[in-house]
């Protein structure tokens, strides 16, 4: 199944409204090292299913939320609790990396 | 004593890592790829790619590297998503240790580490990274469209990335602590008649100012000792490369800079153990090289293994 979508429109809903920890990849087609990580996300969507929602929001077409998180480099994971960012993650860092913060989240 | 799990132990998977790798799965050896990180590298922050033969147009970093990873996977990639921390050289077996406590047993050995992006080591820096620092051209500078930036180097790639630059901010500083630049005559006459770049040369940064983001920067030139500052949102560090090598302290010898010191057959300083790419100690760091020195180093590795 891999990672979901969200876009500009659905983010308060599906990200800040969720029960669950989201995790947010804002990346674009441009980015080399997005499309590096783009198999990792997917990964970790279905190691985390149930646990931690693993979403992602192209920036192209999104422009408003990466504004509004002042997103000035993708790849930027940004891990979301409660409607609040708790963690971000900026650049293509090793699976180990995202996978010690989700846990640290997850306590 | 353990016995080997593999022929060849390759750590690293960018261009030479892969290269290594089909070399080496070419002449049969029992083989496994270590990357810690998303495969390519480095090369996957280079946005056009004018300089790696057979492409007339060019072509991606990520291209090129997906075609490299898709080359290796016909013949059956072997590939460990892992952190290698420590070796130990028992003489014709070697271990490598993982981060996660695995070991591996090996006949050989390649590293094909690469490099990262050399830092300013400048207040503000670290903290207003991925808010207004970046080390990536390609990732990074849609976010600045408009805008005034900065560019700090002198080398191929502060130029070409400057050049890039300038399709999204409307104005670019380049920063330079010398008079003149190291890069190629070309990229020099194309950054010097630019109308949106201008020259800061003979200038260091001193310090990045910012509240979140990025606000300013202070310079300070070096003939004059005069301080100045820039009002801007971006700057883009390209000035240098740095081995990730520390773990290899008294295992193999290094030149000062860390970088690792081979032989033109690739054999590094201990006996089965081969390095190749941007983590060697060289003059000229290009993805063309350090595929040829990823083909030499499987040879050399696999004539080591045959004669063990």
């Amino acid at each position: 199944m891999g990672a979901c979508k969200v876009t500009d429109q659905d983010f308060e809903r599906e990200v800040l409204h969720s029960t669950i920890p989201v995790l947010v990849d804002f990346w674009a087609s441009w980015c080399g090292p997005c499309r590096a990580i783009a198999p990792v996300i997917d990964e970790l969507a279905e190691e985390y299913e149930g646990k931690v929602k693993i979403c992602k929001l192209n920036v192209d077409e999104n422009p408003v939320t990466p504004n509004k998180y002042g997103i000035r480099a993708i790849p930027t994971l940004i891990i979301f609790k409660d409607g609040q960012a708790v963690e971000t993650i900026v650049g293509a860092v090793s699976k180990a990396t995202i996978v010690n913060a989700l846990n640290k989240i997850l306590g | 004593m353990r016995e080997p799990q593999f022929d060849l132990v390759i750590v690293g998977a960018g261009p030479a890592g892969l290269t290594a790798y089909l070399y080496a799965r070419r002449a049969l050896l029992k083989t496994l790829l270590i990357e810690k990180g998303p495969v390519g590298g480095q090369v996957l922050y280079t946005d056009l790619i004018e300089n790696y033969p057979g492409f007339p147009e060019g072509i991606s970093g990520y291209e090129l590297i997906d075609l490299m990873k898709r080359q290796v996977e016909k013949l059956g990639l072997n590939l460990m998503q892992a952190e290698a921390i420590r070796i130990e050289d028992q003489g014709p077996i070697k271990t490598v240790t993982l981060s996660t406590g695995e070991s591996i047993i090996t006949k050989a050995i390649i590293l094909a580490l690469g490099a990262k992006p050399r830092k300013l080591g400048v207040p503000g820096e670290k903290e207003l990274t991925g808010k207004g620092v970046s080390y990536c051209a390609i990732c990074d500078g849609p976010f600045f469209k408009g805008e005034e930036i900065a560019v700090v180097g002198g080398g191929d790639t502060a130029l070409q990335e400057a050049l890039y630059l300038t399709k999204f901010a409307k104005k670019i500083y380049l920063i330079h602590r010398r008079e003149t630049f190291r890069a190629s005559p070309i990229l020099q006459e194309r950054v010097k008649s630019h109308p949106q770049i201008e020259l800061k040369l003979n200038r260091v940064v001193k310090a990045i100012y910012g509240q979140d983001k990025v606000e300013k920067v202070s310079l300070e030139n070096l003939h004059t000792g005069k301080e100045e500052e820039l009002t801007l949102s971006g700057i883009f560090v390209f000035i240098g490369f740095e081995p990730e090598t520390s773990w290899l302290k008294g295992l193999i010898e290094l030149d000062a800079l860390g970088f690792i010191i081979t032989d033109r057959e690739m054999r590094t300083s201990v006996p089965g153990i081969f390095a190749c790419g941007d983590c060697i100690s060289k003059k000229f760091r290009q993805i063309v090289n350090a595929c040829g020195e990823g083909a030499v180093a499987a040879l050399s590795a696999h004539e080591y293994i045959r004669e063990l």
